[in-house]
Order: structure tokens, then sequence, then C-alpha cells
């Protein structure tokens, strides 16, 4: 299961250095939506400041359903589906490769996302430990949540429309917890952090279980 | 699922459907009767609350939705995994789950509003973060989205399948929700549900009997809604089987001509 996880991670990052579609179209987006945030809440610099890990957040859901729906596309062409559920590989592998790569990207993202948002929202990465941990147990979550309804959502003509309905209800937790985690670590009272921190770890862990189960029968009827 | 049309499947359903049809409409009847009692009751017979006055009749409502709503998601729950379920599998119960949270749809929505306005002159808001009220907001969006899952297309096979793994991992995320929002509004001084309930006095008398009366009505008119959506959706999947053996038997006509 791991070997062919490594594989598929592999696979979709190599297509991701190869075609550069992340990087040309996913970060660029993720950082207008940060411009935008900054637009609607007006140049007071103060209430950016103090709202910087929400909105980072939510620049990060945005992008988050780029990117899967970025993962599954790679798939569609050339019925590389069939060719995946013919290569006898493991479900569970290639699930936990898909979610994998996604991750990485994800996380890449999140970096420069924090970057760019402690300079334009005038909010330093004070904690700069808890700000990482939450993002790495947070990314886990949404690329595991986001490759399963990915799935569950690849037979529709109608996905581009209904991904983005299922998946963000459902990471309601995440957002609120790598929030409230950002929100303490900025904030410089990083013991608050920790029971935010537990909440996404479980939701990775729950979601991670899920997925790797429930793949298998959506990958080989979708 | 019926994929092709059987003998038995084709006979007039005259044959086996009276005993629950009755039993279906007696079940709507009490549950019309029931329901205009409680408004009855609910709006004349009843005395105005000391703290709330007038706007204590939405409690005859209210609740019943609420619980309707929860008994359905529930339902909806136990038939998925019992789709799952290898030796049960049936594609009754995918029905079932599918009809069962349509209605808690419907349910959740009415939940909402009528809280939405009880909550306007009782707490002075229209909307507050509780976890409860936040919590019911997030699962009325998760469960559209499981609908919207339902029109997928695909084999029925798949799309049962499909639909009884979405409506599991649904289920799941409810708990969850609730206690991230409870952690994380629990910093903000709101007004919640708990403030409310402690203000208020033990209802009893005609108040209680009221809403007992509402509980039940709603409850059969939950069975009632369910009952007529399950027997709809099995009417279309015979009908989706139907029309393909007609263009099946024309296409051959066509081609024996």
């Amino acid at each position: 299961m791991w070997h062919d996880a490594l594989l598929v991670m592999a696979k979709d990052l190599r297509v991701e250095l190869r075609s550069r579609v992340s990087l040309n179209q996913v970060v660029p987006f993720a950082l207008a939506v940060l411009v935008l945030f900054g637009l609607a809440l007006g140049p007071n610099l103060h209430l950016l400041a103090s709202e910087t890990a929400g909105l980072v957040w939510m620049a990060v859901l945005f992008s988050c359903v780029l990117g899967v729906q970025r993962s599954y596309a790679i798939e569609s062409t050339d019925s590389s589906r069939d060719g995946l559920r013919l290569s006898g590989l493991d479900p569970a592998g290639v699930f936990l490769g898909k979610a994998g790569a996604l991750a990485v990207q994800l996380f890449a993202l999140e970096i420069v996302l924090a970057l760019v948002a402690s300079i334009l929202y005038g909010a330093p990465l004070t904690n700069a430990l808890v700000l990482l941990v939450t993002c790495v147990v947070a990314t886990i979550g949404l690329a595991a949540v986001g490759t399963f309804y990915g799935a569950l959502a690849l037979g529709a003509r109608v996905r581009e429309t209904l991904l983005p309905l299922l998946f963000f209800p459902v990471v309601a937790p995440v957002l609120m917890g790598a929030m409230k985690a950002w929100q303490a670590g900025l904030a410089g009272t990083p013991g608050k952090a920790d029971g935010w921190l537990e909440l996404l770890l479980a939701f990775a862990v729950a979601y991670g279980a899920i997925g790797t189960v429930a793949f298998g029968p959506l990958l080989e009827d979708g | 699922m019926i994929t092709t049309v059987s003998p038995e499947a084709r006979t007039p359903p005259e044959t086996r459907r009276p005993v629950g049809e009755r039993a279906l409409r007696v079940v709507g009847v009490l549950a019309l009767v029931g329901i205009v009692l409680t408004i009855w009751l609910g709006l004349w017979v009843t005395p105005p609350d000391q703290f709330m006055g007038n706007w204590v009749r939405l409690l005859y409502v209210h609740p019943p939705m609420a619980w309707v709503a929860f008994l359905a998601y529930g339902l909806a729950f136990i038939a998925s995994l019992a789709y799952l379920w290898p030796r049960t599998r049936s594609a009754i119960w995918d029905r079932l789950a599918g009809a069962s949270a349509e209605v808690g749809v419907v349910f959740t929505g009415l939940t909402l509003v009528t809280g939405s306005i009880w909550g306007r002159p009782t707490w002075g808001t229209w909307w507050t973060w509780d976890p409860l009220l936040t919590t019911t907001a997030l699962l009325f969006v998760l469960y559209l989205g499981y609908l919207a899952i339902r029109h997928v297309p695909g084999s029925d096979e798949v799309r049962a399948k499909r639909n009884a793994i979405a409506a599991l991992v649904a289920f799941v995320d409810v708990p969850v929700v609730y206690f991230s929002v409870y952690l994380w509004q629990s910093l903000h001084q709101t007004p919640s549900i708990l403030n409310l309930t402690t203000r208020k006095t033990t209802i009893h008398g005609s108040m209680a009997w009221t809403m007992l009366l509402g509980f039940c009505s709603f409850t059969l008119a939950f069975i009632w809604l369910v009952a007529q959506r399950y027997r709809l959706a099995g009417l279309e999947a015979r009908e989706e089987s139907h029309g393909l053996e007609i263009a099946l038997v024309e296409r051959r006509l066509e081609g024996g001509r």
C-alpha cells in the first residue's frame, strides 16, 4: 500500500513539476484572494492583522478546491483513470498517494500565503513552530477530505460545482481549528493552540482512514 | 433495484398494495388531524408564557420540527449502513435513505426558519453562533450536498454505494462539527439555548400536552412523507427500467423492419 502510495504521489508531483499548473494558476489565484480580502475589509491594518489567520485559511480552502479539481483533471484525460484502475495498484495506496501529492502542494502554498499575508496584513509570524505544525496537520485533513470527495464527485457532469458544495461544510472544523491555532500562535499564546491541534489531528486521522477504506469501491465503480 | 422488468413487477400493483396503502392513509389522516389540533391548541387554548408571551407558542412546532429532522438523518444513516452491510444489501435501503434525507433537509430548513423567528423576540437577534444553531446550519448544507450526490449519474449499484458512503461520512461529520463549534465559540458571550431553558419555568398542563401532541403528529407526518417519497422513488426506478425495455423493443422492431 505505502509503496503504491509513493508511486502515485511521485507521479502526481511529476505531472505538476512538468505542467506547473498549480504554480502558475493556483498560487496566483490564492494571492489574488488575499489581496481581495484586504480590499473587502478596508485599509484598516489593525483589523487585517487581527483577522490574518481566518483570511489565510479561507484562501487555503478556496485553493484546495482548485487543487482537488486539478488532481482529478489529470486522471480524467486520455482515460488515465482506467489506466490507474488496470494498473493493479492498491486503491488505498492510490488514495494516499493522491492525497499526499495534494498535501505537499497545499503545504507549499500555505508557506507562500503565510509570508505574503504577514507582509500585506502587517502580522508578524511569531511562534513559527505552532504555525508550521498547524499547517501540517490541517493540510493532511484537507487533502484527505478533498481527495475523498473528488472521487465521489468524479462521475458527475456538474463536478466543478458539486465539489465545493460537498467539501466546504465538511471541512468547517478544519477551518475553525486551523484558524484558532494560528490565532493563538500569532497572538503569542501558543498554549491555546493545543486543543485545536488535537482536533485537527483527530480530523486528519478520521478522514484519512475513511478515505483509505472507502476509496476502493469508489474507484472501482466510478 | 429492478433492472429488468420481471413478471412480478409487471403484474398490476392492486394485488399487493391495499394493506400498506390503507395503513399509510390512516397515518396521513392522523398526522393531518394531529397538526390541526396542535395549531388549535397552540394558538387558542394554551395560555401565553410569563416571560415570552405569545412567542412561546413556537414551542409546539419548533422542537418537533427539529426532532423530525434529526430522526430523518438517523434513519438515513441506518438505512445507508444497512445498504453497505453485505447481508442486507438491497436497493430499498438506498431509496429509504434518500427519501428520509430529503424530508430531513426540508425539516432542517423549517427548524432554522422557525428558530430564527423565535430568536428575534426572545434573544433579540435573528441568529447567534451557538454550537447547536451553527451545527444545524452546516447540517442543512451538508445534506443538500448529499442530495446533490444522489443525482450524480452512474449505474444503479454504483450510485447506491456512493450515496451510502456519502451519507455515512456526512453523519460522522455532525458530532465533529458540533464539538469544534462548541470549542470555537466558547470565548464569546452569546445567548445560548441553555440561558433560555434556565430562565424558563417548567412547562406543565395544557402546554406540555400540546407539545407532546406536536411531537406525535409531526412524527406521523414524517412517516407519511418518507413513505410517499419512498414509493415515488420505487415507481421512478420501475418507470426507468420499463422505459428502457420499451426503447429496446422499439429498436428491435426497427431492426426487424
